[in-house]
């Protein structure tokens, strides 16, 4: 009986190693610029390590065995490390495709007796390190799809503060769609908010809100109820004319809401509202400005 | 036996609801107060409700009867103290408390009643 | 990529027989939506919509149980709720999930509510027999 390919794979082990290694180091797109040559090494060698741990002649053929869930997770995790490094999808597939080089040169000599045997084989180790291959492509895309969901929950917090403009008076100006998720949060951190600060009027600024559709409204509507229950009144401020427009041909029904041109004049009405009187003061005391 | 105590201030009613109500308690917190009122013919009711934890459409629904009834006889009603996940849980249930005054918090909820039986009283007198 | 599949993480059954079920009820759930992690906002949305359907389910068919279910899912977490009655059932489930209808006590938010606080809603229903509804919330990837 003849060893078993994996095991004759795992006796050279090192020289696999050293022949991954130089193929890699050889390449004229290798990326020391993005990954030094020793963390290189050292990743390749704890790959080929959990490789050589988890490989038996049976999950060779099937590389989607569980045993090889190990290997996967790592490979997946490389991947993704590799997607945030800024590798491109080709780099990373390279990676592992390069790695088939060196076991069908080693499995080659190993079986050069056996050309029967080495046919076969070298098809089975295609096979397997192609699937790799995929893994690795698709947890890529994962890792970037992950980066983006990452970038757009950043851009999220970023375009909805919550600012105190005078006391008792807040502002939302808010910036961009406001879908269903985005109003959510909105309102989670106005109506916070509110009750940190003991505001009693919320000032929501829709000057930056490209457009306003049946759904905008509606979640602009929720707002202002929420805001409502809280004990707080709710203005909505910065209606251009090209939205007073659309909401009226939408027949969206705001007449429950007040509503204003600006942000100036939302403030303004908001001091009548609190019952303060904002004066500018006569030339003849401005002297007095010094004493502030 | 629980019960939902209500105090006398001056001309107002206070009830500070401690305690997530089920629909017993509730229906005997619509009674008793509406009791209340009838007795001490206050000017306002406060109900401060930062305790509570969940409104329901049942809930909602006692105190859109408890704020009418009020008016019925004559007295303000006030809900303070709503809690933030509270009220947007509300919004988003299509419930939002119609007929119900809310003020921030007790203190905003008494300034409100006040303002609010001052005005009426001046409102009489002019007449 | 393979797709995420959704297991059972633990599993807790509660029968309901009185409105005052409702806040043990509740108060159970909450602490499996903070094992799972879900935001303070979410496990109110979740009891909230628990007591409409609890409610709902007292009302036409005087008891049932809860099945409490955590799920993982991928990397998210969640609570899946089951509420089975043995009742007299409903006989047009599309007109029970219009806003303001009502056979009986209520507001006619019940179900439809339930249904916006929730990521998931599923009922069924057979005539004679019982209603089951099953609702789950997740949290974020």
């Amino acid at each position: 009986m003849t060893s078993s390919t994996v095991e004759l794979l795992r006796q050279k082990k090192k020289q696999i190693l050293t022949g991954w290694m130089n193929g890699q180091l050889a390449d004229s797109q290798l990326r020391d610029d993005l990954m030094a040559n020793e963390d290189l090494h050292a990743q390749s060698e704890k790959l080929l390590d959990t490789l050589f741990t988890v490989l038996t002649d049976d999950s060779l053929d099937h590389p989607d065995s569980a045993s090889l869930n190990p290997l996967v997770d790592m490979l997946s995790g490389i991947s993704k490390s590799r997607a945030r490094q800024g590798f491109t999808p080709r780099e990373t597939a390279n990676y592992i495709f390069s790695l088939k080089d060196t076991l069908l040169e080693t499995v080659q000599f190993a079986l050069k007796d056996n050309p029967e045997r080495l046919v076969g084989e070298s098809l089975k180790i295609g096979k397997f390190i192609d699937s790799l291959g995929i893994i690795t492509f698709e947890t890529f895309i994962q890792g970037r799809e992950e980066i983006i969901v990452r970038q757009t929950d950043e851009m999220i917090n970023v375009s909805t503060p919550v600012v105190q403009i005078w006391e008792g008076i807040l502002a939302v100006p808010l910036i961009g769609t406001l879908d269903s998720s985005r109003a959510l949060l909105v309102m989670e951190s106005l109506l916070q908010e509110i009750v940190n600060t003991g505001s009693s009027i919320a000032i929501l600024d829709i000057s930056g809100v490209p457009m306003v559709d049946t759904m905008v409204a509606q979640n602009l509507i929720k707002t202002v109820s929420a805001t409502r229950l809280m004990g707080a009144e709710c203005i909505i401020s910065g209606i251009r004319p090209e939205i007073a427009q659309t909401i009226v041909h939408l027949g969206i029904d705001l007449s429950t809401i007040v509503t204003k041109a600006s942000l100036a004049s939302a403030l303004k009405h908001s001091f009548r509202l609190l019952r303060l009187d904002v004066k500018k003061v006569p030339t003849s005391s401005s002297d007095g400005l010094a004493y502030d | 036996m629980e019960r939902i105590p209500i105090l006398k201030m001056g001309q107002f009613l206070l009830v500070t609801i401690q305690v997530d109500l089920y629909d017993r308690l509730a229906l005997e917190l619509e009674e008793n107060l509406i009791r209340a009122i009838t007795r001490h013919n206050p000017r306002g009711v406060l109900i401060d409700i930062s305790a509570v934890s969940i409104i329901d459409s049942f809930m909602g629904r006692i105190f859109s009867n408890i704020a009418r009834m009020a008016q019925l006889l004559d007295a303000e009603t006030v809900v303070v103290g709503m809690q933030p996940a509270v009220a947007i849980t509300l919004v988003e249930l299509g419930l939002p408390l119609k007929g119900v005054r809310t003020a921030l918090n007790v203190e905003r909820g008494m300034d409100l009643l006040v303002n609010k039986v001052d005005t009426n009283e001046n409102a009489t007198s002019n007449d | 990529m393979l797709p995420a599949t959704t297991n059972v993480t633990a599993t807790e059954t509660v029968f309901v027989g009185h409105e005052k079920d409702i806040m043990l009820l509740v108060t159970l759930i909450r602490q499996h939506a903070s094992l799972v992690g879900l935001t303070s906002l979410d496990q109110t949305k979740l009891i909230t919509a628990t007591s409409e359907l609890t409610r709902n389910m007292l009302n036409y068919a005087d008891k049932g149980q809860v099945i409490i279910d955590q799920l993982t899912r991928g990397n998210q977490r969640g609570v899946q709720l089951t509420f089975a009655d043995n009742g007299p059932g409903i006989a047009d489930i599309d007109q029970a999930m219009e806003d303001g209808y009502s056979s009986g006590l209520g507001l006619g938010l019940g179900l439809p509510g339930a249904k916006r606080l929730m990521d998931e809603f599923h009922i069924a229903s057979v005539v004679g027999q019982g209603t089951t509804v099953t609702i789950a919330k997740w949290t974020d990837e």
